[in-house]
């Protein structure tokens, strides 16, 4: 006698509790084990993801998206060559090819100092970049302005790592340096962007002299509210002249996150 | 000291006790990116014999990171207790490893000997071990550890649940947590990565947290995992600490590129244990660590990655903690390229803590820019169970939405239980029970109704 479809999958009543969470939860279950759809469904994502990390920038159509936004670029390269290269040999992708750092001198000498600099690297998701990097930068480039803070181009590297911003500002005098830059991609957010900021950058710096604002997506944080804890960190460290762990993120209230404005449901 | 082994007519030359180490090590990426792995196979196994003859007491002689350099070096000579050391004295590294596997070695002798083995000696007779002798030898190891529940004990294992959110949204952690606790974990710590280290998110986040154990009345332990200095902040401003997290690492320069050293450690230890908020124990630290760490911040010395992460245990140990967690295939793969690479480097962190005398737990995990799948965390999540894991991680469907990588998940956990038929922690186990989240057998009971103490949410779905 065959066993009744129905009772071989024991599904979760919470499962509507979804709209709250992109979190896999109420999947059901076979035995104990998940089913196989929720199953077949990671198997999907993770495929889409694997190849979402080896799908290079388009970097005309990123000059072109920051030209409308006003933003003027730099195309530079890390010292990584291709994609193996970055993958296997994270030196290589802190640091800035030859050229590209022959072209900053250059830009310097012309120039002079700066306070600011915007650096877009591709990092683990071009995804990210091409989707969010220059509206991001453009929010970011206004309110440096209304603060009365000049800046140098927007430098775009192509295989660059976070510390690669460093030789960026350090080359070209700038007094802090906000990076942004693709995070390596999770199943339900290929296009994660993050922000790194760091006062009076120098080549060498650790991770203890930088802040991070993390998860700028469209299901994550959102432009307007990285930019705002951006700026408070912009506005606290020129007071106190440092930036990382020291720089503690105090900026508003923690209602100032966006969500579900629901509250914790286990409490009622 | 310079050392040298001969494999037919060629002498391998090693320049010193680091390098020696280093040569010696199963192939990583992470050694070969430090430009400090075996140039070939055989230069590999004749580093390997070669320190298979070498005295374990050479550890006791020759740093490999200059004492007068390193507060880590000397956090671990400075500790070292000669006394308990006597029973494995006279061996060599290779001798060790057949002390280790023979009858000799039981759980009593291990707890014994723990703080007479320095992290570079039990590094190195990991070198000279198959899995299975990783195996083997961690499941002799008991190490039991308490705060609200008791963690650790022979035949169990437990979860971290792990309710990460993006935005750190009250519904969106809700709802994880409930997932976990109703398939059965979060007895480990229920434990959430925030989305940035702002002070109030932090600590609205330690709030939620221990108000659901309280409401629920759940016997486990909370955590934000911040940094250090933040919960310091929030001790002092009054929030709910239960347990203090901190990441570290095997070198005082990696240290301090996570800010921290061994004096704001010893703060923030002596500020937890004055809350007293354990009711079965006052185990009030949770670190997590993992190969690649000290390379990562350019501060490994040229030594290996996986002595750096046993030199992380020496740090951890000074602090009797709840929990200490490798975070394995998290770093990537210039540090753990495939597989393979991150099913050994899993268990050698499990062994290499236990023989130590650490509540070792894994993060058994991957991203998505490494060459691995969920086969290969399978395979690493058995092993680790027959090895006798303290606890592993919880999350919804292997997906964390927030730190973009995969990890086991609440069904992987019921897995292990079920093949293993390894329960919870006692006291969880009965809290489960009593909440008809299990039937009286320890059997996941249900799970289309949600049971009575949750049905007061049945007005949300």
């Amino acid at each position: 006698m065959s066993v009744d479809k129905k009772a071989i999958v024991t599904p979760n009543s919470w499962a509507s509790l979804r709209r709250y969470t992109d979190a896999r939860i109420g999947l059901g279950r076979s035995g104990v084990s998940q089913p196989t759809e929720p199953q077949l469904e990671f198997q999907q994502a993770h495929a889409r993801a694997r190849d979402a990390v080896h799908i290079p920038l388009d970097i005309d159509q990123l000059e072109q998206q920051l030209s409308e936004q006003g933003l003027e670029s730099l195309r530079l390269h890390s010292q990584a060559t291709d994609r193996a290269v970055y993958l296997q040999r994270p030196d290589k992708g802190r640091r800035l090819d030859a050229q590209s750092g022959a072209l900053l001198k250059q830009i310097h000498e012309r120039h002079g100092e700066k306070d600011a600099t915007i650096v877009i690297a591709d990092g683990l998701s071009s995804t990210a970049v091409q989707r969010h990097a220059a509206v991001v930068a453009a929010a970011i480039d206004r309110e440096l302005d209304a603060e009365g803070l000049s800046r140098t181009p927007v430098c775009i590297v192509q295989q660059g790592r976070v510390a690669v911003g460093d030789e960026v500002g350090e080359l070209l005098g700038s007094r802090m340096v906000i990076l942004l830059v693709g995070e390596r991609p999770g199943l339900s957010s290929p296009d994660s962007l993050g922000i790194y900021y760091t006062w009076n950058p120098r080549v060498g710096l650790t991770d203890a002299y930088r802040n991070c604002i993390s998860n700028i997506r469209t299901a994550g944080i959102s432009a307007e509210d990285a930019t705002g804890r951006l700026m408070w960190l912009v506005r606290e460290s020129r007071k106190r002249r440092l930036s990382g762990v020291a720089l503690k993120d105090e900026s508003g209230e923690a209602d100032a996150l966006e969500g579900t404005g629901r509250g914790n449901f286990l409490l009622d | 000291m310079s050392y040298q082994f001969d494999i037919g007519s060629t002498r391998y030359r090693f320049n010193d006790l680091k390098t020696l180490m280093a040569r010696a090590t199963p192939l990583r990426s992470g050694d070969c990116l430090a430009g400090i792995a075996a140039e070939n196979a055989t230069e590999r196994v004749a580093a390997q014999r070669c320190l298979a003859d070498l005295p374990l007491s050479s550890f006791l002689n020759e740093a490999l990171i200059p004492y007068e350099q390193d507060e880590v070096t000397r956090l671990i000579i400075d500790s070292h207790d000669p006394e308990a050391f006597t029973a494995v004295a006279h061996l060599t590294v290779g001798e060790f490893r057949d002390w280790l596997l023979s009858d000799h070695a039981n759980s009593q002798t291990l707890k014994a000997l723990a703080p007479g083995l320095t992290p570079e000696m039990v590094a190195a007779v990991s070198k000279i071990m198959r899995v299975q002798d990783l195996i083997l030898v961690a499941q002799k190891i008991e190490v039991v550890t308490a705060f609200r529940d008791t963690l650790g004990l022979k035949g169990r294992f437990s979860t971290r649940l792990q309710p990460n959110h993006p935005t750190d949204d009250p519904a969106g952690v809700a709802a994880s947590v409930l997932d976990g606790l109703l398939y059965a974990n979060g007895d480990a710590v229920i434990g959430i990565n925030p989305a940035t280290d702002n002070y109030h998110a932090v600590t609205r986040l330690m709030h939620l947290l221990d108000d659901v154990i309280q409401r629920y009345e759940i016997p486990t332990q909370s955590c934000v995992l911040t940094h250090v200095t933040t919960h310091l902040e929030a001790i002092n401003r009054g929030a709910p600490v239960d347990l203090v997290f901190q990441s570290i690492a095997g070198t005082q320069a990696a240290n301090e590129s996570f800010g921290i050293n061994l004096s704001i450690l010893d703060q923030a230890h002596r500020a937890a244990l004055e809350l007293g908020r354990g009711t079965v124990g006052q185990n009030v630290m949770y670190f997590e660590t993992g190969q690649g760490s000290a390379l990562s911040a350019n501060a490994h010395h040229g030594v290996d990655q996986q002595t750096c992460e046993a030199r992380a245990y020496a740090v951890a140990r000074r602090f009797d903690p709840l929990l200490v967690n490798t975070v394995v295939g998290f770093i990537g793969p210039e540090y753990l390229y495939d597989g393979k690479q991150i099913i050994r480097a899993g268990l050698e962190d499990h062994f290499c803590g236990k023989l130590l005398g650490l509540p070792m737990g894994c993060d058994i995990c991957y991203t998505n820019h490494a060459e691995a799948d969920q086969d290969d965390m399978d395979m690493l999540l058995t092993q680790l169970g027959v090895a006798g894991i303290n606890f592993i991680m919880g999350i919804p469907g292997s997906d964390d939405i927030m730190l973009n990588y995969q990890t086991t998940s609440f069904h992987d956990a019921l897995y292990l239980r079920q093949v293993l038929n390894k329960p919870p922690a006692p006291e969880f186990e009965s809290w489960l029970e009593t909440m008809g989240v299990f039937d009286a057998g320890g059997v996941l009971a249900g799970g289309e109704k949600l049971p009575a103490p949750f049905a007061h949410i049945q007005s949300q779905l």
